[in-house]
């Protein structure tokens, strides 16, 4: 983790290019892709590399690990498929109100969280998640085990329907590319660099001067806001909300999509959602496997891999991704 | 039968004994998650798995050897200590210098990997256990029933909890694991094989979970699930009561099971998330935990 970040700084110049290159990549896969390959499916991996690299943010440049973004994730998903099958709202609405509800948690939990440090702050995250769990599977709104179903996809502005699935696809491809233009954006921002050094050295950068705690709470807010849009455009996909989604196997999945992708890498998370999204349509069949692959990736990457694959690929290339 | 605040006797001391043996299983897991924390420096994710795994290990145990309660309730912790141990020497002796983070997280894969083994081969509904036939029925005590099994359950439990606190804090072995805690480098110049005893420690937290889980499976299902629900509200547990003091972590275990209970009778709809509230108040009043030195 803190390896990868040292590099980011040696390798300013030509980063640049192959970050750049990367992500014009990604965008043209993700363009064309979806004449070759299922939309749902690829809309679905796009919500997860959101996902993903909102974590990210959080655990690969400020060190933090949050074992319950499912929480935001899962609010997220919650109301907005509420707000726009109760309440009647247009989609983009819907998304604003279920990525302010993530945001509203965030500040909450991020608050309580920041005031420990290190595996503490990973259990309380976990904790906080598992409440509100508890809190959706007994809420009326949610639906308990049934969920949130047939959520409307509405018309986008007033003009796009978006019960067409291009229309669908084209509305998800642009929100997340511009989500993932703005993290990209953010870690490279003087604020970016105060959460590196945070990273490398919190100690240190408090005695430069900088108040941690509200940096820390700000990347929190941040993370936990990002993963709320992506909460909410998964809930418009799939046109529902449920107990899958806010559960803490919701929160591992996504701190395996980024360690198998690459913690602290700018593509890692998007190619991580991708693997473990396709390992899940494809191994659906074999049950309870699933969770014993997942198992065994994590330990695999955690004692052979810790680079993940795109940090991998960067490291034998040179270059940061 | 008479009523206290309103409610019956017979409903107030009946929650207060059920609060009081999941507060058993608390304090028995955090204990060992804080027993392998001190040493390891790692929180052991697999906890959970592995208090599943030691109910499990009294099923199988009954029905493929026939061997009894008794039996299980040692062989089973041995015989999840060895496994501990393996898994220590095969997994966790690479992740020594690395960051905390990456200890979580191969414990979090273990967990994943034991946890769908079990659902793959016994499904996901509960296997029944029966209490051993000298533990049936029970006492009235007059203003309530207390069966036989739980109060051995609870004087079981404090009486393993307080074995564990004296062999750390009183015994010469003891010693050397809390120095070894410290300051390993230390304690290794001194000629004692620091490596080995990390080892067994974390195989003894093992064991511990182990016999959590035995003592579990007559009052719990045996399921593959038990584990991994129980574990979070463990971590809770650990959060409120901080990881630096034995003593802590046993007490704070109790505490809670007996107020997770408390709760169960005044307010039945709050009474699974009370652990997680108290977790939110201490956060904001006493961030560093009720016995927990500043991390």
């Amino acid at each position: 983790m803190t390896s990868a970040g040292r590099k980011a700084t040696s390798h300013r110049r030509d980063s640049g290019l192959s970050l750049g290159l990367a992500f014009a990549i990604t965008a043209v896969f993700f363009a064309v892709a979806p004449f070759a390959i299922y939309p749902v499916f690829l809309m679905q991996v796009l919500c997860f590399a959101l996902f993903a690299c909102a974590f990210n943010l959080l655990i690969g440049y400020v060190g933090l690990v949050s074992f319950g973004h499912a929480l935001y994730f899962g609010w997220a998903s919650y109301l907005a498929a509420h707000a726009a099958k109760s309440w009647a709202l247009p989609p983009e609405l819907a998304i604003v109100v279920g990525t302010a509800t993530a945001a509203v948690l965030g500040i909450v939990a991020g608050f309580l969280a920041i005031r420990r440090q290190g595996i503490y702050f990973a259990m309380i995250t976990l904790a906080l998640a598992q409440m509100m769990y508890l809190v959706a599977l007994r809420a009326k709104f949610t639906g308990g085990e049934d969920g949130i179903q047939a959520v409307p996809r509405g018309r986008l502005l007033g003009l796009f329907p978006l019960s067409n699935e291009m229309t669908m696809y084209v509305f998800v491809f642009v929100v997340v590319l511009a989500a993932l233009a703005l993290i990209y954006r953010i870690i490279n921002s003087p604020f970016g660099e105060v959460l590196k050094a945070i990273r490398e050295n919190e100690q240190r950068t408090i005695s430069l001067g900088y108040k941690t705690e509200r940096y820390k709470l700000a990347a929190f807010v941040l993370s936990a806001t990002l993963a709320g849009l992506a909460g909410s455009l998964k809930a418009l996909v799939f046109q529902l909300a449920s107990l899958t989604d806010v559960h803490w196997n919701m929160s591992g999945e996504v701190v395996l999509m980024t360690l198998l992708g690459g913690l602290g890498t700018v593509f890692g998370p998007v190619a991580g959602a991708f693997a473990v999204v396709a390992m899940e349509n494809y191994l659906a069949a074999f049950g309870q496997w699933v969770l014993v692959i997942q198992g065994a990736v994590f330990v695999i990457c955690v004692l052979l891999f810790r680079r993940g694959m795109v940090g991998e690929l960067g490291h034998r290339l040179g270059v940061q991704l | 039968m008479f009523e206290i605040f309103g409610i019956p006797s017979q409903a107030l001391f009946g929650q207060l004994l059920l609060g009081l043996i999941n507060g058993s299983f608390y304090a028995l897991l955090s204990l060992g998650l804080a027993v392998i924390f001190g040493m390891l420096n790692i929180i052991n994710f697999s906890h959970g798995a592995q208090y599943m795994m030691g109910a499990f290990a009294a099923y199988l145990l009954l029905q493929y050897l026939g061997l009894n309660y008794w039996f299980a309730l040692v062989i089973a912790p041995l015989l999840l200590g060895v496994f501990g141990v393996v898994i220590e020497r095969l997994l966790l002796v690479h992740l020594r210098k690395l960051d905390p983070l990456y200890g979580l997280l191969l414990t979090f894969g273990l967990a994943l990997v034991i946890e769908g083994l079990f659902r793959n081969y016994y499904g996901s509904s509960g296997l029944p256990y029966q209490v051993p036939d000298a533990l049936r029925g029970g006492q009235n005590l007059g203003f309530m029933f207390l069966p036989n099994y739980r109060a051995w359950v609870i004087g079981f439990s404090v009486l393993v909890c307080f074995s564990t606190w004296f062999a750390i804090e009183r015994t010469r072995l003891g010693s050397y694991l809390r120095a070894a805690t410290e300051n390993p480098a230390l304690v290794r110049a001194f000629g004692i094989n620091v490596p080995r005893m990390i080892t067994l420690t974390y195989g003894f937290g093992v064991g511990l979970a182990a016999l959590a889980g035995v003592m579990a499976a007559p009052i719990y299902n045996v399921s593959p699930q038990m584990g991994s629900d129980l574990i979070i509200v463990v971590f809770a547990v650990v959060v409120i009561g901080g990881m630096g003091s034995i003593m802590g972590a046993i007490l704070t275990g109790f505490l809670l099971g007996v107020v997770e209970g408390l709760t169960k009778v005044f307010f039945p709809e709050a009474s699974n998330t009370v652990i997680f509230a108290i977790m939110v108040v201490v956060l904001l009043f006493r961030p560093a935990g009720l016995f927990g030195r500043a991390a």
